[in-house]
């Protein structure tokens, strides 16, 4: 029985990711500019800006907080995905479409169903559980909580100059040239890098002859 | 009546989103720490990972807007993100294959 459940829900999350992936990238076509645009026309402090940020922080913070609670794998990827979504939506208020729009179609469409298959490939039950002993918890929780009371602490007393502007007519063109002019060796570097992966991944998980 | 600093908290800038990448930062943190299941570790890495996005475009939108440095700079990561979720996922599978288990515990032995 458990491990039909297990099959249902990788099923579901499945048809989820799937249709995620279908649905998203035509909306982003008329979605790009008029984000850019409400952005652009909204002043600084708005009230609808504060609903929306505040709306969408809770949410990232309520995935995040269920990924490190719950204990089943295939949970935790599903909070995950309800973690990258609201971070995509956060880079949208940002005004970075750009990298918004790869948010989800490489990391919610692509790594997220990378992580699925292999919760799929390395479980043979939904019942297998891994228990971490209760002081590991409480030292982890009291380590974490400490260490974003300091980083908070940081961030609220730094007193940030910050440069008025909307950032908003930042342009994909503009991504590209500056990718390869200034950033060209890191391009490179990063192309180099994929394929190396493609081929060690390949040679990581290869059946071996027996 | 709302009281006169209301509208401050309105006012959204570097320090909430920053604050938000700290949240991620430390979810991540806490994820790595107590998974005892490959897979979680690599989904608390994909938090962390998440939170120097957000920064970096925060920083890049309340710091540098017009630019694009940040930007580009998250693109990177998330391309090294897709790298090291694929070479581990390759990883784990060989460990399950293995050692039978994903339980990072029990891979003690070197050349298993």
């Amino acid at each position: 029985m458990k491990s039909a459940g297990l099959t249902k829900r990788v099923a579901l999350a499945a048809v989820v990711l799937i249709a995620w992936g279908l649905l998203v990238p035509p909306a982003l076509g008329s979605g790009d500019s008029a984000t850019a645009e409400t952005i652009k026309t909204q002043a600084p402090g708005s009230p609808i800006e504060a609903v929306l940020f505040y709306g969408i922080a809770a949410g990232t913070i309520v995935c995040a907080l269920g990924v490190c609670i719950s204990t089943n794998i295939v949970r935790m990827a599903v909070w995950l995905f309800g973690a990258l979504a609201c971070v995509a939506v956060l880079y949208f208020s940002l005004a970075a479409t750009f990298i918004a729009a790869i948010q989800l179609i490489v990391y919610v469409g692509g790594t997220l169903i990378l992580l699925v298959f292999g919760v799929m490939l390395t479980s043979k039950s939904a019942s297998v559980r891994f228990s971490t002993a209760r002081w590991e918890l409480i030292g982890a929780g009291a380590v974490c909580v400490a260490l974003l009371a300091c980083l908070a602490a940081v961030f609220i007393g730094a007193g940030w100059t910050t440069i008025e502007g909307t950032g908003s007519g930042v342009a994909v063109a503009d991504i590209g040239r500056t990718m390869i002019t200034k950033y060209v060796v890191p391009f490179e570097v990063a192309g180099v890098l994929l394929m190396i992966v493609m081929v060690g991944a390949a040679h990581l998980a290869r059946q071996e002859k027996k | 009546m709302l009281p006169d600093d209301f509208l401050t908290y309105l006012t959204i800038g570097l320090t909430h989103y920053l604050v938000v990448g700290a949240v991620l930062f430390v979810t991540g943190l806490f994820t790595m720490m107590t998974k005892r299941n490959a897979i979680g570790i690599l989904i608390g890495v994909e938090l962390v990972l998440n939170s120097a996005g957000v920064n970096l475009v925060a920083f890049d939108r309340y710091m540098a807007p017009g630019r694009v440095d940040g930007q580009i700079m998250t693109l990177f990561v998330i391309v090294i993100a897709a790298a090291e979720a694929a070479i581990a996922v390759g990883i784990c599978i060989n460990l399950y294959k293995n050692l039978a288990t994903v339980d990072v515990d029990s891979a003690r032995k070197l050349q298993g």
